[in-house]
């Protein structure tokens, strides 16, 4: 579906708006935004760099807006879809509060303002980044995949692994593995997070006619990749403290949370076809939300007390 | 006579209570937005140093 198509057919007649800061603040996604802001806080804490207190903070509120923007420009694009899935259709624009072409020019003028303020703050490396990941998401996943191949989730799931490289290129001004590894992380715990979702979810997504795994390879098959990119994603979470970027103890934690996440999978790889209510895959949804925060947090707590010991500022 | 089209009242469209309490709600926040922005770019510039002003002409 072209750009005109969409805007033309969606565009409803002119009028005032009685849309109010909150529609506008719906708009950023808070709740996706918050994990965002944290993941790209542990990579620019996590890089072995001084930090501008001042400096990192603009830093992550820049990044935490550039996501706020693909947000909106996502919601913009998928208003159709939106309007008649039930998780989605009290969005502010499915909803009527806000017209498409605000949340366009809304999500196109916070892009812009985003990659310049990190640009300036940090350095044009972590502004770039930033930038592909907005066109990323707005673009390649939201434009081209998600109505195209139920791969969609496993190839956009990169659009929000980028945040953590974004933050450790705004403190370092370049890439590295340690930032590659967080990104791996999030990489590859997206496909079993949202295919969880979309288990339970099948209906909605079927209706929209969004070619989820569920819907287009059927529940059995989703069942067992849910499970192999789980036994992927454990061990690399452990890789961090393997490779000696981190201590035993994130390593424990870690590896704790891949046992969990694992043990969910392999509840929902069991579930029965005739198993209605899902309650497997709403668990494993639960604990994916668990496991993805209590890694990085993780590797935060180890970050910082790393360098409180090696400053001997405990003494 | 016909009145002029200069002096027919400019139609203009009357806002409804919710309209009206929708835009100042959206003004506002607008007016916080520039606000923090300017001290944004106020304390960038302040933690960046003089050396930010320092390049060549």
């Amino acid at each position: 579906m072209s750009i005109v198509e969409q805007t033309s057919v969606d565009a409803p007649e002119v009028g005032v708006s009685e849309a109010t800061a909150g529609d506008f603040l719906a708009l950023l996604k808070p709740r996706v935004m918050s994990l965002v802001v944290f993941t790209a806080l542990v990579g620019l804490v996590a890089a072995p760099v001084p930090l501008d207190p001042i400096l990192a903070s603009i830093s992550v509120l820049a990044i935490a807006v550039g996501a706020g923007a693909s947000g909106a420009l996502n919601m913009w694009y998928d208003a159709d879809i939106d309007r008649v899935m039930s998780r989605t259709a009290r969005r502010p624009v499915p909803a009527g509060r806000v017209q498409p072409g605000e949340a366009l020019g809304f999500g196109l003028f916070l892009s812009l303002l985003a990659v310049l303020t990190l640009g300036l703050a940090a350095n044009w490396l972590a502004a770039a980044v930033l930038a592909f990941t907005i066109f990323f998401y707005a673009v390649v996943y939201t434009m081209w995949l998600k109505r195209w191949t139920p791969q969609n989730i496993v190839i956009g799931g990169a659009a929000g692994a980028f945040p953590p490289v974004v933050g450790w290129a705004a403190a370092t001004g370049s890439l590295s593995l340690e930032s590659l590894i967080l990104f791996a992380i999030i990489f590859l715990w997206t496909p079993p997070h949202f295919w969880a979702l979309a288990l339970f979810k099948a209906g909605d997504y079927g209706r929209a006619g969004i070619p989820m795994m569920p819907n287009v390879a059927g529940e059995a098959s989703t069942r067992r990749q849910i499970f192999a990119y789980t036994l992927l994603v454990a061990p690399i979470g452990v890789l961090p403290w393997l490779l000696g970027y981190v201590s035993a103890g994130y390593g424990l934690v870690a590896a704790a949370l891949g046992a969990g996440f694992i043990y969910y999978a392999w509840g929902v790889l069991r579930m029965k076809p005739s198993d209605t209510a899902m309650a497997p895959a709403k668990q494993m949804f639960g604990f994916s939300l668990i496991y993805l925060f209590g890694i990085f947090a993780a590797y935060l707590v180890d970050v910082v007390a790393a360098r409180v010991l090696a400053s001997g500022a405990f003494l | 006579m016909a009145t002029p089209e200069r002096d027919k009242p400019v139609e203009t469209v009357e806002l409804t209570e919710k309209q009206r309490k929708a835009r100042r709600n959206r003004s506002v926040a607008i007016a916080i937005a520039l606000a923090a922005l300017v001290v944004i770019f106020y304390l960038v510039t302040l933690a960046k140093g003089p050396g930010m002003m320092n390049r060549p002409l």
